[in-house]
């Protein structure tokens, strides 16, 4: 595998060489020096379009336990000067010898275009609406660690604004890849314009599925979405799609909570439930750092052998 | 032999990085060691390691994957026969270590799970074969960032030879002289399934006796 | 033009809205002097295997000048116009200024007048584009502007449509054209909403909105009796909705672009900008419906939309890059590969959507779209309808490279290309 731009680039099996190979990372992440020499001489470039300190460092971190260079390169995309083509910014950084470029831009498909211009391997590190594969496995590794490697029948419900949310396009695919059933729960106006080619179903009313779940995922909500007419106020949205405490009582007991955080709490999830018995979410942030190990890993030091 | 012999097998020395082996078909030349010779090899290397430390008691048995874990508890069960107690026992993955990386396909073979803190223990290192001492090279940079053993040491069931390293084992069971292009193959009843056995194939010359069924694609040994 | 040269194409067969006939054509002075067989003498063009036809006229092109001048010029547009078998262009007021202004209008007809293909200029029915105040359109008309368009913008407002389709009325042979796509529903969005856009993140334009827009302006057009063209129509609905108004009688047009005919919103899936168009490339069915539009006689032309953008423009994201794709040399052999090979059109049908209907709507009858007869003016194309070839964005002779077509091998080429009299292409090759 060159590029990780898409869950679609590791297809079932590639996912799950992907999570046991990030085990191997939980392991080096949690020993008093957890760093391994693996990446010594490789440099891996951070190149973020859009602010997103958490997954960068993230990133970085994962790149440093590998004993890898880094060098990040953030650009408030007010700055980038009219006429300089992200072809020209990705020219420039490759000349500087880059072996990975993890990429983070508001655009669908910017890791694609940057791929075409270098012979680095990328990751997409969220572009636009279209996909966050790292979130996918990482929430992968956490479900795995509570749920065993197999999610045959498992009945996940992602919740909230899926039309905008590259979180919930990775999730579906790689949940759906592992055997997982998917609901996706939220007014039809945060759903996607045509579900044609999603291996999910949509719910209208968070309270016809909730006792019925094993997992409940909420999306967060950008508080923005209420000027642009998507919904009528966040205590509307609030009251009929957070996970309150009164709803969370109607959980199985054994169901997880999860979220890709940063969470608005109080909005799509009550304090007390984040921080409750189910919520799983500290978990997904510790293990973003050992699935970007993998995944740079893979890409860089394995050879080559994941899919 | 079983079929399983050639199937179970997985590399960490792979045949296409250390040496430059022979590209053709293997046979068999000979069954160097039975399952009976390779249970007495493990238990003299265990009563070595508890002469050679004075005692089981601040030794570390570590397993470099993927056949040393299973060499590691065989040695603890035999010494916990004969000396009562139970010594710790580990394993190690060297991926992230090796000084090959990039040039080949590189997987981690095992989780690393080391049982114990090694500060001032003697560790053991156990592995199948000894060949060009890459393997233990790269074992020793990942033993330094898990601690600081009093001392380090190595056992392992076949020595045979071609040393690119200054590396030589504390411990051995068979010293097996061997061709670059012959390959020696272990079989572990709880890893390859079968009856245990170490076996040296090579080239077919056409000598009479010579075992005509081909051989796989290199063992952990070659 | 070409003075007292005389040239003789030879041994094809001519082909215009009155029919089919194997005929050498003599050209002199600028016209057809002679239509028959056994001509020789001047210079002669070989015909042979090919059809001779009226030059090609395209309602829909961006020259890019002025203000974008890296992309395309008038110069490099009307050689690309000319390979691809043109005679006439209608160059749209999308440009920096925006052509609504007599004094802009005046300079892009001087800068066009002269140049290997007949530049015509559309201009702006509202000032700046801006859908607000009607632009100065009877000065413009007295430059000899027909075609008026806010294109790239659509009038949204339609208080502001109406007034300019009444105002159009005192403009004998105006045609108010529109970019059917209503911005509040189209707004933000890239590609054609649907399965692709859903799966690829990228925000969508629904075919709602060019489908609101075409049915309010027909009703626009029964409301003030002025006549209303829709630029690239590419929904099935709009193509349904202007057949209706058709039989209704009322004075509505369209064109389609060869995009909207060969390619869907499957394209996008590579997130290659170079396949970002307004109004975008839509579904299998939408496709489907463009050709049965053409083929029934509900669009009147086929129009390319050539819409160069240098290629740093294009090294964007998908959602960053400007619209717009290259046109004017592949859309002839796009129409006979995609629709006469097939049997959708006739080669005759074909070439009216391409010549004599398009003429007639721009206005320019008289001089461009045939027929092929002694007296008229010498506008011609020679077609070669079974060379195949393939596009190579490299060897383009428009200026930009945005071709969504490269490496796509197409049947039917034109040989030659004769404006005025003068051989401007000769054996695919532009002459100056």
């Amino acid at each position: 595998m060159k590029h990780l731009l898409s869950i679609d680039d590791l297809g079932r099996d590639g996912i799950e060489e992907m999570l046991s190979l990030a085990e191997n990372f939980v392991e080096v992440t949690r020993r008093d020096i957890p760093k391994v020499p693996a990446l010594r001489g490789k440099t891996v470039v951070s190149l973020f379009y859009e602010d997103s300190t958490r997954t960068r460092l993230s990133f970085e971190t994962a790149a440093k336990r590998l004993s890898a260079d880094t060098m990040s390169f953030t650009v408030a995309s007010s700055s980038v000067k009219k006429g300089e083509s992200l072809r020209d910014t990705v020219q420039t950084i490759e000349a500087m010898g880059v072996d990975a470029m993890v990429v983070r831009h508001s655009s669908a498909g910017a890791p694609h275009r940057v791929a075409s211009w270098t012979d680095a391997s990328v990751v997409n590190a969220g572009d636009g609406r279209h996909e966050h594969p790292t979130q996918a496995l990482l929430d992968l590794l956490t479900l795995r660690t509570h749920r065993g490697p197999a999610l045959d029948g498992l009945h996940v419900g992602i919740v909230g604004d899926v039309r905008h949310s590259r979180v919930a396009h990775s999730d579906v695919k790689a949940f759906h890849a592992l055997g997982a059933d998917i609901t996706l729960v939220g007014p039809p106006t945060l759903m996607p314009e045509s579900l044609e080619g999603w291996p999910a179903r949509v719910v209208y009313d968070l309270d016809d599925v909730i006792g019925n779940l094993d997992v409940v995922y909420l999306l967060r909500i950008q508080l923005e979405r209420q000027s642009e007419a998507l919904f009528p106020s966040l205590r509307e949205y609030t009251a009929r799609y957070a996970l309150t405490a009164a709803r969370a009582k109607r959980l199985r007991p054994d169901a997880l909570v999860m979220a890709p955080g940063p969470i608005n709490r109080g909005v799509e999830i009550a304090a007390e439930v984040a921080d409750g018995p189910a919520s799983v979410i500290t978990e997904q942030v510790a293990n973003g750092v050992a699935v970007r190990m993998a995944v740079l890993w893979s890409l860089l030091g394995s050879g080559g052998s994941i899919v | 032999m079983p079929a399983q012999f050639d199937a179970a097998r997985t590399s960490r020395d792979d045949p296409a990085s250390d040496r430059v082996g022979t590209g053709g078909a293997l046979v068999l030349r000979t069954r160097v060691l039975d399952a009976d010779d390779v249970r007495r090899a493990l238990i003299r290397i265990a009563h070595e390691v508890v002469e050679r430390n004075h005692g089981p008691d601040d030794v570390v048995l570590v397993g470099l994957y993927t056949r040393g874990p299973a060499i590691a508890r065989r040695l603890a069960g035999a010494i916990e026969q004969f000396e009562g107690v139970a010594v710790p026992v580990g394993a190690l993955d060297v991926a992230f270590y090796r000084d090959d990386i990039g040039l080949r396909r590189i997987q981690p073979l095992g989780p690393t799970q080391i049982p114990v803190d090694i500060t001032g223990k003697v560790v053991v290192l156990v592995d199948d074969v000894l060949y060009t001492g890459r393997t233990a090279r790269s074992a020793l940079d990942a033993l330094t960032e898990l601690g600081r053993p009093r001392a380090v040491q190595f056992a392992v069931l076949v020595d045979r030879g071609h040393r690119e390293l200054p590396i030589r084992a504390d411990f051995v069971g068979k010293n097996l002289p061997t061709a670059e292009s012959e390959d020696v193959r272990v079989q572990l009843s709880e890893i390859d399934g079968g009856v245990d056995g170490i076996e040296l194939w090579g080239p077919d010359t056409g000598m009479p006796g010579s075992d005509a069924r081909s051989g796989g694609s290199g063992g952990s040994g070659r | 033009m070409s003075d007292g040269a005389e040239i003789v194409i030879r041994g094809g067969v001519v082909v215009d809205a009155g029919g089919e006939r194997t005929a050498d054509v003599r050209v002199r002075d600028g016209l057809v002097v002679e239509v028959g067989s056994g001509l020789r003498g001047g210079r002669e063009l070989d015909a042979s295997g090919c059809f001779v036809a009226p030059g090609l006229v395209d309602l829909h092109v961006h020259l890019r000048e002025p203000g974008d001048e890296e992309a395309e010029t008038i110069d490099t547009g009307a050689r690309a116009a000319a390979r691809g078998g043109f005679t006439a262009v209608v160059a749209m007021p999308n440009t920096d200024p925006p052509l609504d202004d007599a004094a802009v209008v005046a300079a892009v007809l001087a800068r066009g007048a002269g140049s290997t293909c007949d530049v015509v200029s559309s201009a702006c029915i509202t000032k700046g584009r801006a859908g607000v105040e009607l632009a100065p359109m009877g000065e413009l008309y007295g430059l000899g502007v027909r075609l008026f368009t806010d294109d790239g913008n659509c009038v949204a407002d339609a208080g502001v449509m109406r007034r300019a389709l009444e105002y159009a009325r005192s403009l004998p042979g105006a045609v108010v054209a529109q970019h059917a796509e209503d911005p509040a529903l189209a707004r933000g969005g890239h590609m054609h909403e649907g399965a692709w856009s859903s799966r690829l993140g990228i925000p969508g334009r629904p075919a709602a909105a060019e489908d609101l827009i075409v049915t309010r302006d027909i009703e626009l057009a029964a409301l003030t009796g002025a006549a209303v063209h829709f630029l690239h129509v590419s929904s099935a609905r709009a193509v349904d909705m202007v057949r209706e108004a058709k039989a209704r009688g009322l004075p509505v047009s369209a064109e389609a672009a060869p995009h909207h005919f060969t390619l869907t919103h499957a394209a996008c899936a590579g997130f290659d900008p170079l396949f970002k168009v307004h109004p975008p490339l839509r579904t299998r069915a939408d496709v489907d419906a463009i050709k049965v539009g053409l083929a029934d006689g509900t669009i009147d032309a086929i129009a390319t939309d050539h819409a160069p953008h240098t290629p740093e423009a294009k090294e964007r994201t998908f959602e960053e890059a400007p619209p717009g794709m290259l046109g004017l040399e592949t859309a002839l052999a796009l129409t006979l590969t995609e629709l006469v090979e097939p049997g959708v059109l006739t080669l005759a049908d074909a070439l009216a959507l391409l010549s004599w209907r398009p003429a007639a709507l721009a206005g320019i009858a008289h001089r461009h779209g045939g027929p092929v007869a002694a007296g008229r003016p010498a506008n011609l194309c020679v077609i070669d309808p079974a060379a195949t070839w393939e596009v190579d964005p490299g060897r383009l002779a428009s200026r930009a490279r945005n071709t969504p077509y490269g490496g796509r091998k197409l049947t039917g080429r034109v040989r030659h290309t004769v404006l005025w009299g003068e051989p401007v292409v000769v054996d695919t090759e532009a002459q100056r």
